[in-house]
């Protein structure tokens, strides 16, 4: 599956990195991009974390970054 | 500016002003009691409004274990410079940062903002006509078949058929081009044009998810996730960095005075320089911005690329093929030249297209086409009253009686087969295909057809050569005589003829093992029937992608227009954008390693630092913004 998150009000290109890198990391994702300029995730991952896939995302966004919001777009 | 920013800017004002009280207090007014602490609670108090957010995120950030963040590394400087007793110091940096972060906020938003507004295609809504009512709906709501009106001014907003109105579409932000295209009904309607003029009425051919502005968008908003080499080295090395310059810092901090005895502060003072300048962020976001800008930059001039990396290999291809027929040639046949006998010029055309009139073959269009803006006072109408008997010669060409003259036209064996003599001068007129008409057993002529070179062929290729190409190859599975000859006329430099589309793969593959290393090698289809070899090559570039889903799936590159000129164009942005980011790596990494070393030394202060951070950041940011406008 795929999903689209919409995050603002990140502050630094390097945290966008960060959140990016352990999204990947994530046990059933198989890819994950973020885009800083757009401020958009793009994650793919397996259909067995769909229901987590979220709460995950956010958790990881706001370890880094805590001002940010996301949201699924 | 955003309602944060401002916020943030009125913070930071303050923080000025009350540090210029702080300042008056400590240095200006005459020597009175308690005069040090009164002034450091004023500095305090400065450095407080200005910190705001930064030492709040540096305590969450230690909570949830983020050590090297920015304004853990910041608060950690900053404080630092308090207990060295650089009050000033302390405050001031702060205030810079803020400034910094601030500028880099507003030139984020800013680039961010320009480069979306080329991706406004996107369409909000779609007038669904329904047993004549009409209803704005969202466009993934409109289902395949139904009717849409399309009102002057508005996007059109899915892939369709006009069925009633005529206009003038702005294909601008799809193709860069200028100039309006006409349209009117029975034409192809393509999602993401402006109607201009008059109101559309179109049946819906394609789904909105599957329509030509859905594509776009979905490839442009992903080109990020592809990235370039250049961005991979740059994310990797900002994990190390951040740690490394931490850990020199603190050896600066505590080796030095330990073998020199003594003078702790100084050293102190000079390892939180490294703290200031151990944000990688002016290197991280400038790169990948750079990138962005350049993919903007080219997707304004209509030339679309799937990823960053795309840019990089773009700028390394030092060897180009080509397909021939809808790529360097527009693919529909043209009449090039009458060579007629004994009769005139407007007679033999005349004879040939009323013979042929009847016929679908291309050859046989593109000459009754050719009649008719000869002479576009005959229309359809005479050529059924003159022309009777016909009968297609499978293989040999036309028979047909014409104003009761019998009329052959075809090929050479057509002529040998009815025994009609050809002179030898008029054989060999043509690299393209010759079509020899007869009249009452009596040869008439020759009739020129040929495939027509796109006008700016010629141009792309010279420009080709001139930014540095030596290679330029065309791979064609036409035959021998007419590949070479436009081969020739473009100055390319090997063409290989008479290929099927599996021998085209081979010759490619051949190509690409005679490629030095760090050289890269581009294919140029039209995506028709070489999906393949466009997949094959370094970089698949596809022309004409306008409607063509074969084009945009397959290739790497789409040229949304049909024109080879924007291959000079999409080498100059690729070059230019692989400038821009050298430029800010060079740049960044080097301004960063000199006040590292100067600090380390005692020749520099916190103010350089701070430069070295958001200063360089902004400056980057700003350079990156350039490759927006590369043409």
């Amino acid at each position: 599956m795929k999903k689209t998150y919409l995050i603002e009000d990140l502050c630094c290109a390097n945290c966008a990195n960060k959140i990016e890198a352990q999204i990947k990391e994530l046990d059933g994702v198989t890819s994950a991009s973020l885009n800083f300029i757009a401020q958009k995730l793009f994650v793919e991952f397996e259909n067995r974390i769909a229901d987590t896939i979220t709460a995950s995302v956010v958790k990881i966004a706001t370890k880094v970054e805590p001002d940010v919001t996301v949201e699924e777009a | 500016m955003t309602k944060k920013q401002k916020k943030m800017l009125k913070k930071i004002l303050t923080a000025a002003a009350v540090f210029a009280v702080a300042c008056i207090f400590s240095y200006l007014l005459p020597k009175f009691p308690f005069q040090q602490w009164i002034s450091l609670v004023i500095f305090l108090i400065a450095y407080i409004i200005a910190s705001g957010d930064v030492i709040r995120k540096a305590i969450l950030g230690i909570k949830n274990g983020q050590v090297f963040d920015e304004n853990f590394l910041m608060s950690l400087a900053t404080i630092g410079a308090f207990f060295v007793g650089e009050y000033p110091e302390g405050v001031l940096v702060m205030v810079l940062y803020q400034i910094g972060e601030l500028f880099q906020a507003y030139a984020v938003g800013k680039s961010r903002k320009s480069i979306s507004s080329l991706m406004q295609i996107r369409p909000d809504s779609a007038n669904l006509l329904k047993d004549g009512d009409i209803t704005e709906v969202s466009p993934e709501k409109v289902a395949v078949g139904e009717y849409i009106l399309v009102k002057p001014g508005e996007k059109i907003p899915l892939d369709g058929i006009i069925t009633d109105g005529t206009s003038s579409l702005d294909t601008a932000a799809l193709t860069g081009e200028s100039l309006p295209r006409e349209v009117t009904s029975g034409d192809f309607a393509i999602s993401g044009c402006i109607n201009l003029r008059g109101t559309l009425t179109i049946q819906v051919t394609k789904a909105f998810g599957e329509s030509t502005v859905s594509k776009i968008l979905d490839m442009v908003e992903n080109a990020s996730a592809r990235k370039a080499k250049a961005e991979n080295f740059i994310s990797k090395f900002a994990r190390y960095y951040t740690p490394v310059v931490v850990i020199l810092a603190v050896l600066l901090a505590f080796v030095p005075p330990l073998i020199l005895d003594g003078g702790f502060s100084d050293w102190i003072y000079r390892s939180l320089n490294f703290l200031v300048v151990s944000c990688p962020c002016a290197l991280v976001i400038s790169i990948p911005l750079g990138f962005f800008g350049g993919i903007g930059g080219a997707a304004k001039q209509g030339i679309l690329m799937k990823g960053s990396n795309y840019l990089e290999t773009l700028s390394d291809t030092d060897a180009f093929v080509f397909d021939k027929t809808g790529t360097l040639t527009k693919g529909n046949f043209k009449v090039t030249k009458l060579v007629p006998m004994e009769i005139s010029e407007t007679e033999l055309l005349q004879v040939t297209a009323l013979a042929e009139s009847h016929s679908s073959h291309p050859i046989a269009v593109s000459i009754v086409e050719e009649y008719k803006n000869v002479c576009s006072f005959l229309n359809d109408a005479s050529s059924t009253t003159l022309v009777s008997d016909v009968e297609e010669l499978a293989g040999f060409g036309v028979r047909a009686v014409v104003e009761e003259k019998e009329v052959f036209a075809g090929n050479l064996r057509l002529m040998k087969e009815k025994n009609i003599t050809v002179p030898e001068n008029y054989t060999e007129l043509t690299v393209g295909t010759a079509v020899y008409v007869a009249v009452n057993g009596k040869f008439a002529g020759t009739v020129c057809v040929e495939d027509e070179l796109k006008p700016d062929s010629a141009s792309a290729i010279a420009e080709l050569k001139k930014s540095g190409i030596q290679k330029l190859v065309m791979l064609t599975g036409d035959k021998k005589a007419a590949g070479e000859a436009i081969a020739n006329t473009l100055g390319l430099s090997d063409v290989h003829t008479e290929l099927l589309p599996a021998d085209k793969v081979t010759h490619l593959e051949a190509l690409l093992e005679q490629q030095s290393a760090g050289h890269s090698l581009a294919y140029v289809g039209d995506g028709i029937n070489d999906a393949p070899v466009l997949a094959r090559a370094d970089i698949g570039i596809a022309m004409g992608g306008l409607g063509s889903d074969a084009a945009i799936e397959a290739a790497d590159i789409v040229i949304m227009t049909d024109e080879p000129s924007k291959l000079p164009a999409a080498i100059r942005i690729a070059k230019g954008t692989m400038r821009i980011v050298r430029q800010n790596i060079v740049f960044a990494l080097g301004i960063k390693v000199l006040v590292l070393i100067l600090s380390a030394l005692g020749y520099s202060n916190m103010w350089w630092a701070i430069f070295a951070d958001v200063g360089v950041c902004v400056l980057a940011v700003l350079n990156s913004m350039r490759a927006l406008r590369l043409k």
